[in-house]
């Protein structure tokens, strides 16, 4: 065993592994510092050098960007609140109150220091996991997957925020938006319509773009201020790294959650930051300030995130089955490099599987360790202006969206997404609920009728399976515990303008709030009418999930309709019912249109001459700018999303222009 | 379907006129198409880090290096719709002029050849340049009672599970071959990829199951040498006639042909084992194609298939593919042609009869 430590050691520490692997680090960070590009792209940029290199380096420079990307995308969590990615979409809901908060190089610097913590975490856990991993995976039957699917589901209750019922009635959406597409177990269409965009069911980062950042740029546009608003940047790095250090035991926690999660194939990488993120709102018991800024809602996602890659590294490498997206390339760059995966990388290749875990320890070293020196003058973007930002962003989530699929329908869809997430923001609709609805409907629905399928019902008797049952049963309670330890009645409550009781003036009071209910009402009413067009094994889970969501949709409009003064359901931002905001001066319908003209420009003249045409008119007509002030911002911004399409070889969405003309790259 | 059959005739004279061009002319062609300091795109249809990606990755810096003018080649995903969309865009985007390109799998054909909505493609229209090919091995488990593909006669009448990916995947090869040996055979879908089965199969969920060759030799081996799996047939491969041999990468295995007989007492035939033949062509002797638009002229299709040769005649090619890709030699030229033809047909009859089974008993509606 010490030779073969001996050995993965003296192959990391040369010269040339840590030279490779810091050009990883570097070119991972660029990448990752954007939106919507994660290690896919990362990876995709570099799989063509990997040629001429021997493989250890190769391994190296793979790693390198592996590594930095969970930390580097937190820029845009914290600083935007653009989730960068599926594995700091938790980081948002704190990270970005923190910036509004003026604590921006704060919570950077603790979600760097988190994130290294974590990898170096995982990487100790994993070296001697990897030893039993095998059949430790190979009991995590469909039966225990499910279990796991049904754990992370209910974290809803510990993200629910005041009212339970909006939870479980967002969750409902989300486990009916995340079935639409084909039905795992026959394949049949559900919810598509005919819309070829919609066999594949929605992305995942359409879905955290729409809910997240849409929102809030929408909110920022009507405030017209800075993102920091008037309170500066605030105390600098070295208060971040002081929270971690404080909060050694959770950070230490989370990381572990991280990387056993991370190792468990099926369960996606997805979920972890919110089981982490919901494990920190469950146990902290002292002065919780979730969702307005609490360092510890950054601390936990980011810590479990990074040591989750290590954990996905298993089963990529004892099974060769890829525990996410950067794992299927990083499987792709290693089969080019003509290593196969299997069990030899737990016998005879063992000494190349420690070199890749603790490489990915070292990697996270660099790539934190340069954020961490990158954190305060990037978090300075927080004090710029906002409508000069605004185009940027605006740009920087249409290109992040249709990373998905490259077509313009990524942008619709992101549309008609942040219309919906706009409209939970303002009536208090928990969106994090949505969205681990939506993480979990697919695994759920699959590995329920999996394990049905092999094991019968009694599934729910296996050991595994009670031990998971158990552990939900306890993060249920504990949540519970913590909400009522934390918050007194009063806080519990809304505030709302005294008016009279009863049905007539509730309505009156509340109606925005009750068309919005209405809606979704109807929503869950048309997943429920097309689950009754599908066989039964397609029909169940939609079918039921529909029924459950519109269920505690209706108990919401009693509650809204009858419910008195001050009902906890009530919230409706922008009559200041249930939020300490002030309501913004500017139109909500005036800021989305800046984001549906860019997409309707799109339609019509393709991405590329679009985003031209958006920065020069939001620039001169919204933001006021100098002529001289748009022509630099224009070109900045196209010379940047260009260099950045031409190094990933990717081509824009094209419009009508492009249908009927053939143009040059990059118009095409 | 009547069109297919008009076309194919039209695709093999193609083919025919094409080689004696190819004797004729073969400096005047690379002289007229010079790609110098442009850029090929490789449309792959799948997303990255899938086998297509991995194939078309490894593939393209040898193309780049050996197309007139050392273009450079970039591997574009387009995926969705099971690969349809990015096979539409080509259809109806790409020009004709060498500088698109697309990289088709099993995926991509399956849809087409069971006739699929979304397929707004057709494949008799494009001139292909490359297949290479990949094979599979059905295995089982022991505790089904057999210890050698011999005893396959005692399957018969187990009930059998098999995870799969969805009943028009590349799953639908050892489908239609447990089908045609009698084999009663319990499919639960909704399995990721070939390796979550396989992840099934060692926690004993399903008893039977089939892996592409690398994974075979990479992951089941070990089983195999642990008693734990059985392994019962390859898929084979076809030889230049078309007809089925065994897997040169499995010698000892035998094919389905093989194993149909010795439960049958005879060779197989029928509707069922053209269906079999034309989807296991289609998935796996002619899984990867690599094509050119319609209205590719002889000249460019000619420049292309120079470079394949060239490609497999590079020595480093042939010291690095066997390690990515497998043992199984990329084929350009009559090989290809036969290959594409085999993989891209099928008759009307069989069609319906698969659609109609896929229907019955797995709840597949194509259409809407």
């Amino acid at each position: 065993m010490t030779d073969i430590f001996l050995s993965a050691l003296t192959d990391i520490l040369t010269f040339q592994h840590i030279g490779y692997m810091l050009l990883g680090v570097v070119v991972g960070l660029m990448i990752g510092v954007f939106p919507g590009l994660g290690g896919i792209a990362g990876l995709s940029l570099v799989l063509p050098f990997l040629y001429g290199i021997d493989t250890t380096s190769a391994l190296a420079l793979l790693i390198g960007l592996i590594a930095v990307i969970p930390t580097s995308d937190t820029f845009a969590s914290v600083l935007m609140g653009i989730p960068g990615s599926s594995a700091s979409q938790a980081t948002v809901l704190d990270g970005f109150p923190m910036s509004r908060n003026g604590e921006a190089a704060r919570a950077l610097s603790a979600a760097f220091f988190a994130s290294l913590v974590g990898g170096i975490i995982g990487a100790i856990i994993l070296t001697g996991f990897v030893l039993v991993a095998r059949p430790v995976i190979l009991s995590f039957s469909s039966a225990e997957l499910f279990m796991l699917s049904v754990f992370g589901l209910s974290m809803v209750g510990v993200l629910a925020g005041k009212s339970l019922v909006k939870g479980l009635a967002a969750c409902g959406i989300g486990l009916v938006i995340g079935s639409v597409g084909g039905a795992p177990a026959t394949g049949e269409f559900r919810m598509v319509y005919g819309v070829d965009y919609l066999y594949d069911g929605i992305p995942l980062v359409i879905i955290g773009l729409g809910l997240f950042a849409v929102p809030e740029i929408v909110d920022l546009l009507r405030r017209d201020r800075s993102i920091a608003g008037d309170k500066g940047l605030g105390s600098g790095w070295f208060a971040g790294i002081r929270d971690v250090i404080r909060n050694w035991w959770l950070t230490l926690r989370c990381s572990s959650i991280g990387a056993l999660i991370g190792a468990i194939p099926g369960l996606g990488g997805t979920v972890v930051d919110w089981i982490a993120y919901g494990h920190a709102v469950q146990s902290t018991k002292d002065n919780p300030r979730f969702g307005q800024g609490d360092v510890r809602g950054v601390i936990a996602p980011e810590s479990a995130n990074n040591a989750k890659e290590g954990g996905g590294l298993l089963p990529t490498l004892l099974f060769g089955i890829p525990g996410g997206g950067a794992m299927a390339i990083f499987l792709g760059g290693m089969v080019l490099l003509g290593i196969q995966p299997g069990p030899s990388m737990v016998g005879s290749n063992l000494d190349l599987t420690y070199t890749i875990v603790w490489s990915l320890a070292l990697a996270n070293v660099f790539g934190a360790g340069l954020c961490i020196l990158l954190a305060v003058p990037i978090s300075r973007l927080t004090l710029i202006p906002f409508k000069l930002l605004a185009p940027f962003m605006i740009v920087v989530i249409c290109f992040a969206s249709f990373q998905a699929t490259r077509i313009l329908e990524d942008m619709l869809a992101l549309l008609v997404l942040g219309l919906l997430g706009i409209y939970m923001r303002r009536f208090g609709w928990p969106r994090p609920a949505l969205l681990i609805g939506f993480v979990l409907a697919t695994q759920a629905e699959t590995y329920l009728y999996q394990a049905v399928q092999f094991y019968g019902w009694e599934f729910l008797t296996r050991t595994g399976v009670l031990i998971i049952i158990g552990l939900t049963a306890v993060s249920i309670w504990l949540g519970m515990r913590a909400k009522v330890s934390s918050s007194s009645r009063d806080e519990l409550l809304a505030e709302e303008a005294a008016h009279a009781s009863g049905l007539t003036e509730n309505i009156r009071a509340r109606w925005p709030q009750l068309v919005f209910a209405g809606l979704m009402l109807a929503g869950f009413a048309l997943a429920v009418q097309d689950a009754l067009r599908q066989s039964f094994l397609g029909q169940v889970f939609p079918l039921m999930m529909a029924l459950a969501g519109g269920f505690f949709t209706l108990v919401l409009i009693g509650l809204l309709a009858f419910g008195r003064l001050g009902t906890a359901a009530a919230v409706d931002a922008e009559a200041g019912i249930g939020t300490d905001e002030e309501a913004p001066e500017r139109s909500m319908l005036a800021s989305l249109f800046w984001l549906a003209a860019l997409v309707a420009l799109t339609w019509v003249t393709g991405f590329f001459i679009a985003l031209v045409v958006f920065f020069i008119v939001f620039l001169q007509v919204r933001a006021r700018a100098s002529w001289l002030m748009t022509a630099i911002l224009t070109a900045g911004a196209a010379g940047f999303v260009l260099t950045l399409a031409y190094a990933l070889n990717m081509r824009f969405p094209g419009g009508l222009l492009q249908d009927l003309y053939r143009l040059p790259w990059p118009f095409s | 379907m009547t069109d297919i059959t008009r076309f194919t005739r039209r695709a093999a004279l193609g083919a025919a006129a094409m080689a004696a061009a190819t004797i004729a002319l073969p400096g005047a062609a690379q002289a007229q198409y010079d790609f110098s300091g442009q850029t090929v795109e490789w449309i792959i249809p799948f997303g990255t880090g899938g086998g297509s990606d991995t194939w078309a990755r490894f593939n393209a810096p040898f193309l780049s290096r050996h197309l007139p003018g050392n273009p450079t080649v970039a591997v574009v995903n387009e995926p969705g719709g099971g690969s349809t969309r990015g096979a539409n865009l080509f259809a109806t985007r790409a020009q004709a002029d060498g500088l698109t390109i697309l990289g088709t799998s099993g995926s991509t054909q399956f849809p087409y050849l069971l006739g699929d909505p979304r397929v707004r493609y057709e494949y008799q229209d494009w001139s292909v340049v490359m297949v290479g090919p990949t094979g599979g091995v059905a295995y089982a488990s022991p505790s089904t009672g057999i210890s050698s593909v011999e005893e396959i006669g005692d399957l018969v009448g187990q009930r059998l599970t098999y995870a799969s990916q969805g009943a028009t995947s590349l799953d639908l090869v050892p489908m239609l071959a447990f089908r045609l040996l009698g084999l009663d055979v319990h499919y639960v879908f909704g399995f990721g990829g070939r390796g979550d089965g396989r992840l099934a199969f060692e926690r004993g969920e399903v008893n039977i199951d089939y892996q592409t060759s690398s994974a075979f030799i990479n992951n089941v081996t070990p089983l195999v040498e642990a008693g734990e799996a059985i392994p019962l047939m390859s898929w084979g491969v076809l030889d230049e006639d078309g007809n089925p041999q065994r897997d040169p990468t499995f010698p000892d295995l035998p094919i389905l042909e093989e194993v149909y007989e010795m439960v049958h007492g005879e060779a197989p035939s029928g509707d069922l084992y053209d269906a079999y033949k034309a989807f296991n062509t289609a998935g796996f002797a002619a899984q990867k194609m690599v094509v050119l638009p319609e209205g590719a002229s002889d000249e460019l299709v000619e420049v292309y298939r120079q470079a394949w040769r060239d490609v497999f005649a590079d020595p480093e090619y042939q010291e690095t593919y066997a390690a990515a890709l497998g043992a199984y030699g990329q084929v350009t030229d009559g090989g290809a042609d036969a290959l594409f033809r085999a993989g891209t047909t099928i008759d009307p009859e069989v069609r319906a009869m698969v659609v109609q089974i896929l229907s019955d008993e797995y709840n597949v509606r194509l259409g809407d």
